[in-house]
C-alpha cells in the first residue's frame, strides 16, 4: 500500500502549551483514518497543520511522498469539512459549491457538470438555490462535503463534522459518509472524540492523548487490546482493578493480588513478571450476571455480590453490582423477550463470573 | 395584561423621543419645504403668496455644475474612506484585544478637540508656509508654485479625513462579528488572501459598509465648514451656496429649495433600496413557507 499522509516527528506549541509533542503516524491511501481523543488532546491541531493553517514547530509533513510542511492551505491538494460546516452565507448552495472551482478557473460548462454531479451524489439537487440559512443542520453538512470533495482533494480532512448535530442524524450521517468514502475513494481523515463514530467508519484509529500517539489500530484492536489504560478507560467502558503479579499459573496466565478483593486470575500476553504492578481490566460486557451460581471451570473468576443500581436500556441493561465492598459493572444483553423471564432486580443477590481469556492486564506505573 | 403593560410601557419610554423628534427635526424640516414654495424678493426676505418658481429656478440657473461636484466630491470621499476603512477595520480585528483598544481610542482621540480647531489646523499644515508644503517642496515632489490650499483635492482630504472614523466604526463593528473560519475555508478551497478578503469578507459585512456608506456620504454631501475653509471659489459645494444664500442675500426660498433638493439627493435612493430589500426579504419569506 502506498502512504496518503505521513507526519514525521511533528511538534507544536501554543504559548506554554505542548498541542503536540513528537507525533509521527502514516496513512495509507484511500483509507478511513480517525484521529480520536478528547479535547485538548492536539487531534484538530495535526489536521490544521495538514490543512496548512498552522506550521509545525519541529517535523516534516507528506503528502503523496512529496514534503509540504511549508506549503500554504490554497496551495495543498486536500479539502477540510470544518466543524460548523463555514458554509459562505452569501453564497447559495450551488455557489458554495462551485467556489473552489471558480477560483480554479475552470470553465462554466465543466462548473454546471461538476456541480450538478455532487448535489446528486449528496442527494441536494432540489435545494441547490437556497441560502446556507435556509437549509438544516445535516443538509449544511452535506453541502459542506461537497464543497470540499468537488475539488477532488487527494486527502479530506473531516473536522469533529457531525458534533453539532443530533443522534439519530448523527447516525444516519455516518452512513452516509461511509458510502461517499466507498463512491470517490480518496484518503478521508476524521478527526472526533466520540469513540463510537471512529469506531463505526475508520480502518484504522489513532488515539491521541496530551499531544502524543497513545495507540495506533484497527477499532478492535484499540477495544479488544488497548495498550494503556487511558485508551482502556477513554474507549468503551471497563472496570479497573489496581493489583500485583502474584503467581504465574501455566503458561499464559497470571494470578493477580488485588487489595481487599479475592485474587483473579487474568490472561497474561505482555510477559508481565511476577511482582509487576498492573491495571486489571475487564470490560462490564463480558462479565455473566446471573441469580444461579457460576458453572465449576478453570479460569473462571466467580464472585457473589448484590445488585446496587440497574439501568434498563432497552437492548440491555447495565447493572452496579456491590463484590466486597467494591462496585462492578456488568452488562447483560437482552437477546430474549424479557417479559418471559424473572429480571433481576435492584437488591437481587447475584453471582457473577468471567473467564481469564476476557480481560486483560496493563502496566502500571507506580507513583512513589 | 403583561403583554398590554408591556406595550404601554414601550409607548411611554418611546414618547420622549418622538416629541424631540417632531418638535426639532420634523417641524422644522416641513417649515423649510414650505419656504420653498414661496416667492423670492430682489432685495432678500420672504415674499407672499405661493409659487412652483423658486423650486424651478433651482434647476435652470447655473446650480448644475455645483450639484456635480457636491456629489463628486461626496461619492470620492465616500470611497476613499471605505477603502482605507476596509483594511483597518479588518486588521482590528486580527490585533490582540490589548493593542485593539488602545487603536480604537487613537481613533476617537481626535474628537476631543473642536472640529473647527483641527480644520484649522489642516489649513496650517497645507497652506504655502506650511509643514506639509514645504516638505513636500524640499522632497522635490511638488513645485514651489503649487498651491495644496483652497482647491477641491484639498477639500476632498479634510472630508476624508474628518469623516474616516465613521467609516471604520461599523466596519470595525461588522467585522467583529464575522465568522474568520470563512476565510479558512476560502484558503482551504484554493483562494488566495486578496482573494478571500474580496469574495468573503467583503461580502460577510455588507450591512457594516452600506451603515459606514451612510454614514461618510450623508454629511459629506451637506458639507459647509469644510468648503469653506480649505475649499476656493471653484470648489464650493451646495451647503456653501445654501449658507450664503441664508446669510448674506436674504433669499430663504431659495435656500430652502436648495435644501429640499439636497435631501431628496439623500432620501431618494436610500427609499429605494429600503423598498428594495423589503421587496427581497418578502420574496424570501415566500421561499421559505413555501418548503
Amino acid at each position: 500500500m502506498v502512504d496518503s499522509v505521513v507526519f514525521e516527528h511533528v511538534s507544536k506549541q501554543f504559548g506554554k502549551h505542548r498541542a503536540l509533542n513528537d507525533v509521527s503516524l502514516s496513512i495509507q491511501k484511500g483509507e478511513f483514518y480517525s484521529l480520536l481523543g478528547p479535547s485538548g488532546c492536539g487531534k484538530t491541531t495535526l489536521l490544521r497543520l495538514l490543512a496548512g493553517f498552522d506550521t509545525p514547530d519541529q517535523g516534516r509533513i507528506f503528502l503523496d511522498g512529496k514534503d509540504i510542511t511549508g506549503l500554504p492551505p490554497n496551495k495543498r491538494p486536500v479539502n477540510t469539512v470544518f466543524q460548523n460546516y463555514a458554509l459562505f452565507p452569501h453564497l447559495t448552495i450551488w455557489e458554495n459549491i462551485a467556489f473552489g472551482l471558480r477560483i480554479a478557473n475552470r470553465s462554466e460548462a465543466e462548473i454546471k457538470r461538476e456541480v450538478e454531479h455532487m448535489l446528486t451524489l449528496i442527494q441536494m439537487t432540489d435545494h441547490a438555490n437556497k441560502l446556507p440559512d435556509q437549509i438544516s443542520g445535516g443538509q449544511k453538512q452535506r453541502v459542506a462535503i461537497a464543497r470540499a470533495l468537488v475539488n477532488h482533494p487527494q486527502v479530506l480532512l473531516l473536522d469533529e463534522p457531525l458534533a453539532a448535530l443530533d443522534l439519530k442524524l448523527r447516525q444516519k450521517m455516518l452512513l452516509d459518509l461511509d458510502r461517499i468514502h466507498d463512491e470517490v475513494g480518496i484518503t478521508f481523515i476524521f478527526v472526533t472524540h466520540d469513540q463510537t463514530e471512529a469506531m463505526a467508519v475508520s480502518d484504522h484509529i489513532a488515539v491521541l492523548h496530551k499531544g502524543r500517539i497513545e495507540q495506533i489500530g484497527t477499532p478492535i484492536e484499540i477495544y479488544e487490546a488497548p495498550k494503556s489504560s487511558f485508551v482502556a478507560d477513554f474507549i468503551g467502558d471497563t472496570n479497573f482493578f489496581n493489583g500485583i503479579v502474584a503467581e504465574t499459573v501455566q503458561k499464559d496466565y497470571s494470578l493477580v493480588k488485588i487489595d481487599n478483593f479475592p485474587q483473579v486470575s487474568c490472561f497474561n500476553d505482555k510477559a508481565l513478571s511476577v511482582g509487576d504492578p498492573v491495571h486489571l481490566s475487564i470490560r462490564p460486557e463480558k462479565i455473566h450476571i446471573s441469580r444461579e451460581p457460576a458453572p465449576n471451570k478453570p479460569f473462571l473468576n466467580a464472585f457473589s455480590g448484590v445488585v446496587d443500581d440497574v439501568i434498563y436500556k432497552g437492548d440491555h441493561t447495565v447493572f452496579g453490582v456491590r463484590v466486597e465492598g467494591r462496585k462492578i459493572s456488568v452488562i447483560q444483553q437482552h437477546s430474549r423477550f424479557l417479559l418471559d423471564e424473572k429480571p433481576i432486580r435492584w437488591t437481587d443477590k447475584v453471582w457473577i463470573w468471567w473467564h481469564a481469556d476476557d480481560s486483560f492486564m496493563i502496566e502500571r506505573t507506580v507513583h512513589s | 395584561m403583561t403583554i398590554k403593560n408591556g406595550r404601554q410601557n414601550e409607548i411611554l419610554l418611546t414618547i420622549p423621543s418622538f416629541v424631540w423628534l417632531i418638535l426639532f427635526f420634523v417641524i422644522p424640516s416641513l417649515i423649510i419645504l414650505g419656504y420653498a414654495f414661496k416667492p423670492e424678493e430682489p432685495y432678500g426676505g420672504v415674499g407672499n403668496g405661493w409659487t412652483l418658481h423658486t423650486l424651478q429656478s433651482v434647476f435652470e440657473s447655473g446650480y448644475f455644475v455645483l450639484i456635480l461636484r457636491t456629489l463628486i466630491l461626496s461619492a470620492l470621499t465616500t470611497l476613499l474612506c471605505l477603502l482605507l476603512a476596509l483594511p483597518v477595520g479588518y486588521q482590528l480585528t486580527q490585533t490582540p484585544p490589548k493593542m485593539r483598544r488602545l487603536l480604537l481610542l487613537l481613533l476617537v482621540i481626535p474628537f476631543w478637540s473642536s472640529f473647527l480647531i483641527r480644520i484649522f489646523a489642516w489649513k496650517t499644515l497645507l497652506h504655502p508656509e506650511g509643514i506639509f508644503k514645504q516638505t513636500l517642496v524640499a522632497l522635490h515632489l511638488v513645485s514651489p508654485e503649487t498651491t495644496l490650499l483652497y482647491n477641491s483635492p484639498a477639500v476632498l482630504l479634510v472630508m476624508v479625513y474628518t469623516y474616516l472614523p465613521f467609516a471604520v466604526f461599523p466596519i470595525y463593528a461588522a467585522a467583529s462579528k464575522f465568522n474568520f473560519q470563512l476565510i479558512e475555508a476560502a484558503l482551504d478551497l484554493g483562494a488566495s488572501r486578496t482573494q478571500a478578503f474580496f469574495k468573503v469578507f467583503v461580502p460577510g459585512i455588507n450591512k457594516g459598509i452600506f451603515t459606514a456608506m451612510m454614514m461618510v456620504f450623508i454629511p459629506a454631501i451637506g458639507a459647509y465648514v469644510i468648503p469653506d475653509l480649505v475649499g476656493g471659489s471653484n470648489s464650493e459645494m451646495i451647503g456653501n451656496k445654501i449658507a450664503q444664500r441664508t446669510f448674506y442675500d436674504r433669499n430663504l426660498p431659495q435656500a430652502s429649495a436648495l435644501s429640499v433638493l439636497l435631501g431628496l439627493i439623500v432620501i431618494l435612493p436610500m427609499a429605494a433600496i429600503t423598498l428594495w430589500s423589503w421587496r427581497f426579504k418578502k420574496i424570501e419569506a415566500e421561499a421559505r413557507n413555501r418548503e
